[in-house]
C-alpha cells in the first residue's frame, strides 16, 4: 500500500478537494452528533451553527482584509426579517432554502452599498460607522410597526418538513426527524457550504489580494491592486454570510424582534472572531463554540456562588469580555493562531 | 410654534451633552490616537456610583461629585493598565481592545448593580417655564445640564491655554517624542488625559442620567451620538467636537420630533456617513482631503 | 564634558552603532560626520535615552545617561534638538519657548524668554503666530531657542543645516559659535554638511557603518584630503 500517503498528499494539494473531504467527514461528524444528541443541544447546536456563518464571514473581514465591522448583528437583523416576512404563512411562496437564499442576496445587497462607503474608512472610522449601524437599525424594524412587527416583532412559521428529506435522514439513522433537528440540519449544512466557499476564497487570488491590501495598502496598489474593489468584496461576502445566519437564526429562535438585534449582537460576533483568532476559520468556530455553551457554564458557576439568575447571566459576557482583552494584550494571534505558532516553534526546535 | 421651540430647546440641551461626550473622545483621540468606545460604559458605571451614594442618603450633589471622581480615577486605571500596552501599534487591535473592556463594564454594572431600569434623580426641576402663553422646554434641569458643561469647558480651556500643565498635555499629544525630549513626563500627560475625558464623560452620563432612568445599556447609543458629533467637527478639533454636539443635538431632536424617535440612530448614522463621505476632516476643516 | 564609552546599539541583528567612544570637552563643538547611514542619528538618539543601547555608556560629568530616561536629560543638563526641527508646529512660538523652560528646576523665567527673543529678532515678531507658519530657518532658530531656554550645559544638534540655504546655515552657524564663547555651552553637532560643520568645530569625530574612523582636530581633519574624499565628500 504505497499509493496511499502519496494519494493523501496529491488530495492535499488541491486546496478545493482537501476542502471538500474535509466538509464531507464534518458532515459526518454532525450526523452523528445531532443525532446522539437531546432536543436542547440540537437547539444549542444550531445557535453554533449561525454565530459560526457570521463569525466566519467577519473573520473574512477583518482578518483576512483588516476591516473591522461593530455592525454585523444589523447585517444578521436584515437575513432575519427577510426570512420572518417570507415564512408568515403555512404555505410560504418559497422553500425554506429559497427563503435563504433570497435572505442572503438582500443583505447581500445592503452590504455592497454600505460596503462602497465603507470601503473609504479606516480604522476607527470605519468602527464608529459601523457601530452606529448596529445602532440604528433595530429602530427601523420599531418605527415600521405594521410590516416589521414593531418591539413584538414577526413570528417564523417554519413550513412542513420535506418528506424526501425526513426519509433520508431515516433511512441513514433510523430516528425520526424533528423540528429542531431539522433547523439545526439547516444550520449545519449552511455552514458547511459557507466554509467551503469562504476557505477557497481565502486559498484563491481573491484572498491573497485581500490579505495583500491588509498587510501594506501602498505595496498592495503598486502591484496594481484595486484597493477600493478588494474591500468591497470582501465586505459584501462578509455581509452575505450575515445574512444567510440571520436566516437560519429566524428560523430556530421563530421570532424576529428588534431586541435580539442590539449592539450586543455585533460585538458578540466581533468577540468569537477575536477568541478564534482573527482570520481563522476555525477559529471562528470554536469562538461560536464558546459563545454558544460558556453561558451556561458561567450561570452554572453564578449560581454556586450564591448570585441570582440575572447576575449569573451576565457573567458569560464578563467572562469573554476579559478574554477578549487578554487575547489583544497577550496573544493577539488569538487561540488558533497562538496554537499554531507554538506548534511551529516546537516543530523548528525540535 | 410651541412644538418647533420645544423640539429646539430640548435639541439644544441635548446637544451640550452630546458636545461633553464628543469632547471626551476627541481628548483621547487626539492624545493616543484611539477612539475610546468603553466611554459609554465608563459613564454609565459611573453613574451607578452616584446613585449608590444616593441612595445611601447623601445628597445628590455628593453623588454627582463621588461619580466625577470616579470617572477620573477610573480614566487613569484604564489608560495605565488596559490601553498603555496598544498605544502607537495596530489600530484595530486598540479599538477591539475598547469594545473588550465596553462587554467587560457592561457585564460588570449587571451583574453589581443588576439590569432593571432604576429611576435617577434631579436636582432641580423637570417642569419647563411658562413665559405668556408659551410653555417653554428648558427645564430647570436643562439649565443646570447647559451650565455645567459650559463651566467644565471653560475650565478645560483654562487648563489646555494658561497653565503649563495643559501646555505639556497639548505637546504629549502633538508630538511626544519631542515632548519626551524636552522633558515632559509624556506617559503621566496621557494618563492625566484620559482621566480628565472620562471625567467629562461621567458629567454626560450624570447629564443624560438625570431625571431618568438608568440601566447598564444607557449610555450606549450616546457613544454613537458622541462619536458622530466629534466626526461632524473633525476628530482633532475640541471646539469642533462643541459645535458638532450642539448640531447633532438639535438636528436629532427635530428628527424625533416630527419623524419618528425610532429613527434618531438613523438619522446619525445618515449624517455621519455623509460627513465621511463628502468632508472627512470635518465641517470646518480647511484641509481638501485627509484619510479617515 | 559628555563621554561616550564603547557605545553599541542594534536594530535587530544590525549593529547602528558599533563600539564608539570619544569625549566631548566642556565649551568646545564637536562634528559628529560621516555619510548616511554612518549612525550618526543613532549616536545621539543613544545618548539622550530615546533607545536603549545594547552595550556601553554615555556620561555627562559622571552620570550615566544612558540608565536614565529621555525625560529626564533635559533636567541633567542635555538638551537635544532632533532631525528634522521637532517644532511643535501645533503650538505658537512662544509656547513651543515656554516648553523648553518647563524642565529646568526652577522653572524659565521671562527673562530668559527675553534673552531668546534677543538672539533671535525673527522669533519675537512672531511670538503669538503658529509654529507652523515659519520657514525652515525660522524653525531651527525656534528649536535652539528652545533648547536654550532650559540652560543646557550640553546641547545635541542633529543635522541643523538639512534643507537651509546656505546664507542661513552661516547665521545659524555664527549664532553657534557665539553661544559656545559667551555661555562656555558643549556642542555635539551631527551633520552631512562636514565642510561647513568643520568650519566652526574645533574637534571631529567620523564614523563609517556604525564604526569610529577617528577622532581629531577640526583643522586636522579639514586638512586631510584622503579622509575628504573617503567619507566626508568634499
Amino acid at each position: 500500500m504505497p499509493a496511499l500517503p502519496a494519494r493523501l498528499s496529491r488530495v492535499s494539494e488541491s486546496t478545493l478537494l482537501r476542502h471538500l473531504v474535509l466538509a464531507l467527514a464534518g458532515m459526518v461528524v454532525i450526523v452523528l452528533v445531532l443525532e446522539s444528541t437531546s432536543a436542547f443541544r440540537n437547539g444549542q447546536l444550531t445557535a453554533m451553527a449561525y454565530l459560526g456563518i457570521a463569525a466566519g464571514g467577519l473573520t473574512v473581514l477583518t482578518g483576512l482584509n483588516g476591516q473591522l465591522s461593530l455592525g454585523h448583528g444589523a447585517f444578521m437583523a436584515i437575513g432575519a426579517y427577510t426570512t420572518a416576512l417570507f415564512l408568515q404563512d403555512t404555505e410560504p411562496a418559497l422553500p425554506v432554502v429559497g427563503v435563504l437564499v433570497v435572505a442572503t442576496l438582500v443583505t447581500l445587497l445592503v452590504g455592497a452599498v454600505v460596503g462602497v462607503a465603507a470601503a473609504r474608512l479606516h480604522g476607527p472610522y470605519l468602527a464608529g460607522a459601523t457601530l452606529a449601524l448596529a445602532v440604528a437599525v433595530p429602530g427601523i424594524a420599531v418605527y415600521f410597526t405594521d410590516t416589521l412587527g414593531g418591539e413584538q416583532g414577526l413570528n417564523v412559521l417554519l413550513p412542513e418538513i420535506p418528506d424526501w428529506f425526513a426519509d433520508a435522514v431515516f433511512f441513514l439513522t433510523a430516528n425520526d426527524m424533528t423540528t429542531t433537528r431539522y433547523v439545526a440540519y439547516i444550520g449545519w449544512i449552511a455552514l458547511v457550504l459557507t466554509f467551503v466557499l469562504l476557505a477557497n476564497l481565502s486559498r484563491s487570488r481573491v484572498g491573497r489580494t485581500w490579505r495583500a491590501v491588509r498587510d501594506d495598502e501602498v505595496a498592495a496598489e503598486i502591484a496594481g491592486i484595486n484597493l477600493a474593489r478588494a474591500r468591497v468584496l470582501a465586505f459584501v461576502v462578509s455581509t452575505a454570510c450575515a445574512g444567510l445566519a440571520g436566516g437560519v437564526m429566524a428560523l430556530a429562535v421563530r421570532i424576529t424582534a428588534p431586541s435580539g438585534f442590539m449592539l450586543t449582537l455585533s460585538l458578540t460576533l466581533l468577540t468569537a472572531v477575536v477568541l478564534g483568532g482573527l482570520g481563522s476559520l476555525l477559529g471562528a468556530l470554536i469562538g461560536a463554540a464558546l459563545l454558544t455553551f460558556l453561558p451556561q457554564v458561567a450561570t452554572g458557576f453564578g449560581a454556586d456562588l450564591g448570585l441570582s439568575d440575572v447576575q449569573s447571566a451576565e457573567l458569560a459576557p464578563l467572562a469573554y469580555g476579559l478574554v477578549m482583552m487578554l487575547v489583544i494584550l497577550l496573544a493577539p494571534a488569538g487561540i488558533v493562531g497562538s496554537v499554531r505558532g507554538w506548534w511551529a516553534r516546537r516543530g523548528t526546535s525540535a | 410654534m410651541q412644538q418647533f421651540l420645544t423640539t429646539a430647546l430640548t435639541g439644544l440641551t441635548l446637544g451640550m451633552v452630546y458636545a461633553a461626550f464628543a469632547l471626551a473622545l476627541v481628548l483621547i483621540w487626539r492624545s493616543t490616537r484611539i477612539v475610546n468606545f468603553a466611554q459609554a460604559p465608563m459613564a454609565m458605571i459611573t453613574t451607578y456610583v452616584a446613585l449608590v451614594v444616593i441612595d445611601a442618603g447623601y445628597s445628590y450633589w455628593i453623588g454627582f461629585a463621588v461619580a466625577l471622581v470616579a470617572g477620573l480615577v477610573l480614566g487613569a486605571v484604564v489608560e495605565r493598565v488596559v490601553v498603555r500596552p496598544v498605544e502607537g501599534k495596530s489600530e484595530i487591535n486598540a479599538v477591539i481592545l475598547t469594545l473588550g473592556l465596553f462587554i467587560v463594564i457592561h457585564a460588570l454594572a449587571a451583574v453589581i448593580f443588576g439590569s432593571r431600569y432604576r429611576s435617577f434623580p434631579a436636582p432641580f426641576g423637570l417642569r419647563g417655564f411658562q413665559v405668556g402663553d408659551l410653555n417653554l422646554a428648558i427645564t430647570g434641569f436643562g439649565i443646570f445640564t447647559i451650565v455645567a458643561v459650559l463651566v467644565v469647558m471653560a475650565l478645560l480651556v483654562a487648563l489646555f491655554r494658561l497653565t503649563d500643565l495643559g501646555l505639556m498635555m497639548r505637546a504629549s499629544a502633538f508630538n511626544a517624542e519631542v515632548a519626551r525630549l524636552l522633558g515632559v513626563k509624556v506617559g503621566r500627560m496621557l494618563t492625566l488625559g484620559w482621566a480628565l475625558a472620562a471625567l467629562v464623560g461621567s458629567l454626560a452620563g450624570l447629564l443624560i442620567a438625570g431625571g431618568s432612568l438608568v440601566h447598564p445599556s444607557y449610555m450606549d447609543s450616546v457613544v454613537v451620538y458622541g462619536f458622530v458629533a466629534a466626526v461632524l467637527g473633525g476628530l482633532d478639533s475640541p471646539a469642533g467636537a462643541v459645535v458638532g454636539g450642539l448640531l447633532l443635538g438639535v438636528s436629532l431632536s427635530f428628527v424625533s420630533g416630527y419623524v419618528g424617535s425610532e429613527l434618531v440612530a438613523l438619522a446619525a448614522l445618515v449624517i455621519l456617513m455623509l460627513v465621511l463621505l463628502l468632508r472627512p476632516g470635518g465641517l470646518f476643516s480647511h484641509a481638501a482631503e485627509r484619510r479617515v | 564634558m559628555l563621554q561616550v564609552q564603547d557605545l553599541t546599539t542594534s536594530y535587530g541583528p544590525v549593529k547602528a552603532l558599533d563600539g564608539v567612544s570619544f569625549e566631548a570637552p566642556r565649551g568646545k563643538i564637536t562634528a559628529v560626520l560621516g555619510a548616511n547611514g554612518a549612525g550618526k542619528t543613532t549616536l545621539l538618539r543613544t545618548v539622550s535615552g530615546l533607545i536603549r543601547p545594547a552595550r556601553g555608556a554615555a556620561y555627562l560629568e559622571g552620570a550615566d545617561l544612558t540608565r536614565t530616561p529621555a525625560e529626564a536629560m533635559p533636567g541633567l543638563g542635555l538638551s537635544h534638538v532632533p532631525e528634522g526641527r521637532g517644532v511643535i508646529t501645533e503650538l505658537t512660538v512662544e509656547e513651543n519657548l515656554r516648553l523648553g523652560g518647563l524642565a529646568r528646576a526652577d522653572r524659565s523665567r521671562p527673562a530668559d524668554l527675553e534673552r531668546v527673543y534677543t538672539l533671535f529678532p525673527v522669533l519675537s515678531d512672531r511670538r503669538r503666530a503658529l509654529a507652523h507658519v515659519l520657514s525652515g530657518g525660522e524653525r531651527q532658530m525656534l528649536v535652539i531657542g528652545r533648547a536654550l531656554m532650559a540652560t543646557p550645559k550640553v546641547l545635541l544638534l542633529d543635522e541643523p543645516s538639512l534643507g537651509l540655504a546656505p546664507r542661513i546655515v552661516a547665521q545659524i552657524f555664527d549664532l553657534l559659535r557665539g553661544l559656545v564663547e559667551s555661555d562656555g555651552l558643549t556642542v555635539v553637532l551631527v551633520e552631512q554638511n562636514a565642510r561647513s560643520a568643520l568650519s566652526i568645530a574645533d574637534f571631529g569625530v567620523v564614523l563609517n557603518l556604525g564604526r569610529l574612523i577617528v577622532h581629531d582636530d577640526a583643522a586636522t581633519l579639514a586638512a586631510d584630503e584622503k579622509l575628504r574624499h573617503a567619507y566626508l565628500g568634499f
